[in-house]
């Protein structure tokens, strides 16, 4: 693998609130507080001034705890949800000149279709259940313009065999597969249309400990296979320290820390992240 | 001259939120290694010698006084504060780490870690599993070891597959925590041996031992420490 410094992916100032704010809360003194809700409106700042950037080929993980605003980030990023405010540049669409979240719905589409993958959570979202693993596979193809429904057989097929579902089984639909399955079969679909980046939202959660070792290993051989550059949310130090090149650490929607895998594992600087490395151990 | 490595008053505490107490690492540390030299640090348990040698790696960050190198990309730069992505870079290419912890990747096979540090320099498939086979067979791992997994393997098993790993990278400047320490005598010289020669392709080294006699003849300077500080 080779060593590029080209920033893939830029977002800075990054904000998402949700409810309106109140003249309590919009002062930027108040939003220092420890907490990331005002209580007096109810508003959550789930986001506040994240920024950072993405080179290619690493893997970037992201840390916190339940409610940090590790999801809520990939969910802006992929356009899941409307951010309150902030920038977001990536390299493969007209040089990172533009900020992607002033752009029209018809590019946003366009950048999930052809430049971003992701891997949810929760297969319920990120795959049709009732439709075959080759047909959730061509509908993401379909979104990016291909139509010879040979060209998306194979093309299905072939990834579907990279993540090691047996061929007899592709037609079957996801919901008669076993999570560690459904993982895979979201995850071939991300990749359909060759994205740079590979969002991964807690990919690993709910599966059993040989699965999860499965699915993290498969991660290992697309990064290699395919050369992509990642985003990997994960709650769990182990994943991260398997995985990540570098980490980031959120609390209370803000990035409170970042660095090395090593040196967040092995030195961490904040209160909180000593916390998190030492409930690992 | 110029040196390879320049150490500057150096100081590093730990801060334990939770306890609310400051753990002292080391301080006023001041070193120049120049290029091709080893240096051997000695000194007892918990005199701060692999703090040193793990913020000149980056794995902890310095409090205070820098950390100059001369690297082969951007010449001289100063490690603690260079952006995360240099270091990766650095790490990969220029500065190899072996450790005293018998960590190995999981779920891969000996043979497989060693191809992979060879493909990571950007070498072909083919010059790494030729290089993976020369320096197994250095290091005289069991031929039925190669195929199975390097977790499943002895202590000093997988102490060599480490050195074995750090060393096909051949990096320009390597630091060396305790390499020997849980190794029977034949071993110890197979990594010697190795060692000496690195040494002679120009290698320079960073190294902690405990033992001294395997550390004399082989490095040049001996850098002694007592609780976090140097003695002279």
């Amino acid at each position: 693998m080779m060593h590029e410094d080209t920033v893939l992916l830029r977002a800075g100032n990054l904000s998402k609130a949700y409810g309106n704010g109140c003249s309590r809360c919009e002062s930027p003194e108040a939003r220092n507080l420890e907490k990331n809700y005002c209580p007096h409106c109810g508003t959550v700042y789930a986001l506040q001034d994240v920024s950072f950037a993405l080179y290619t080929g690493e893997i970037l993980g992201i840390v916190g705890e339940s409610g940090s605003g590790k999801s809520t980030l990939m969910q802006c990023l992929y356009f899941d949800q409307p951010v309150t405010s902030g920038e977001f540049q990536l390299n493969s669409y007209k040089g990172g000149t533009v900020n992607l979240f002033e752009e029209s719905d018809q590019v946003k589409r366009y950048i999930r279709n052809y430049h971003l993958g992701k891997v949810y959570q929760n297969p319920m979202l990120g795959l049709k259940m009732k439709f075959s693993s080759i047909s959730n596979i061509a509908e993401k193809m379909i979104s990016a313009g291909h139509r010879n429904v040979g060209v998306m057989q194979e093309r299905a097929s072939e990834l579907l065999s990279h993540v090691n579902i047996p061929a007899f089984r592709m037609k079957e639909a996801p919901q008669n597969f076993s999570g560690g399955m459904q993982q895979r079969v979201q995850i071939a679909k991300a990749l359909s249309n060759n994205p740079p980046i590979l969002l991964l939202d807690e990919i690993t959660t709910g599966l059993d400990l040989s699965v999860q070792a499965k699915v993290l290993d498969l991660i290992k051989t697309i990064r290699r296979d395919f050369q992509i550059t990642m985003m990997l949310v994960s709650h769990d130090l182990g994943v991260i320290r398997m995985l990540a090149d570098r980490t980031l650490v959120m609390l209370n929607g803000r990035i409170i820390e970042h660095g090395l895998t090593d040196q967040i594992l092995e030195d961490p600087q904040q209160a909180y992240t000593q916390e998190l490395v030492h409930s690992l151990l | 001259m110029k040196y390879m490595l320049k150490i500057d008053n150096l100081g590093k505490s730990f801060i334990i939120h939770d306890l609310q107490k400051h753990i002292h690492g080391c301080r006023g540390i001041s070193l120049a290694l120049q290029h091709g030299e080893f240096i051997g640090i000695t000194g007892r348990s918990g005199s701060g010698k692999s703090t040193i040698l793990k913020m000149v790696y980056r794995t902890y960050l310095p409090d205070e006084g820098e950390i100059w190198y001369d690297s082969e990309r951007w010449g001289w730069i100063q490690l603690s504060q260079r952006a995360e992505r240099d270091i990766m870079y650095l790490r990969m290419y220029e500065i190899g780490y072996i450790s005293q912890f018998l960590n190995v990747l999981p779920r891969m096979t000996a043979r497989e870690i060693i191809q992979q540090a060879v493909r990571e320099k950007g070498s072909s498939e083919a010059e790494a599993a030729a290089e993976a086979v020369r320096m197994l067979t250095h290091f005289e791992l069991d031929r039925e070891l190669w195929d199975s997994y390097a977790a499943t393997f002895s202590g000093g098993e997988k102490l060599r597959l480490n050195i074995a790993r750090a060393m096909v990278k051949r990096p320009r400047l390597l630091l060396l925590d305790e390499p020997t320490a849980s190794l029977d005598m034949h071993s110890k010289m197979r990594v010697r041996q190795l060692i000496e020669q690195l040494k002679r392709e120009g290698t320079t080294m960073l190294g902690i031992f405990h033992d001294i006699e395997f550390m004399r003849g082989l490095c040049d300077r001996e850098f002694k420490m007592n609780q976090g500080e140097a003695v002279i």
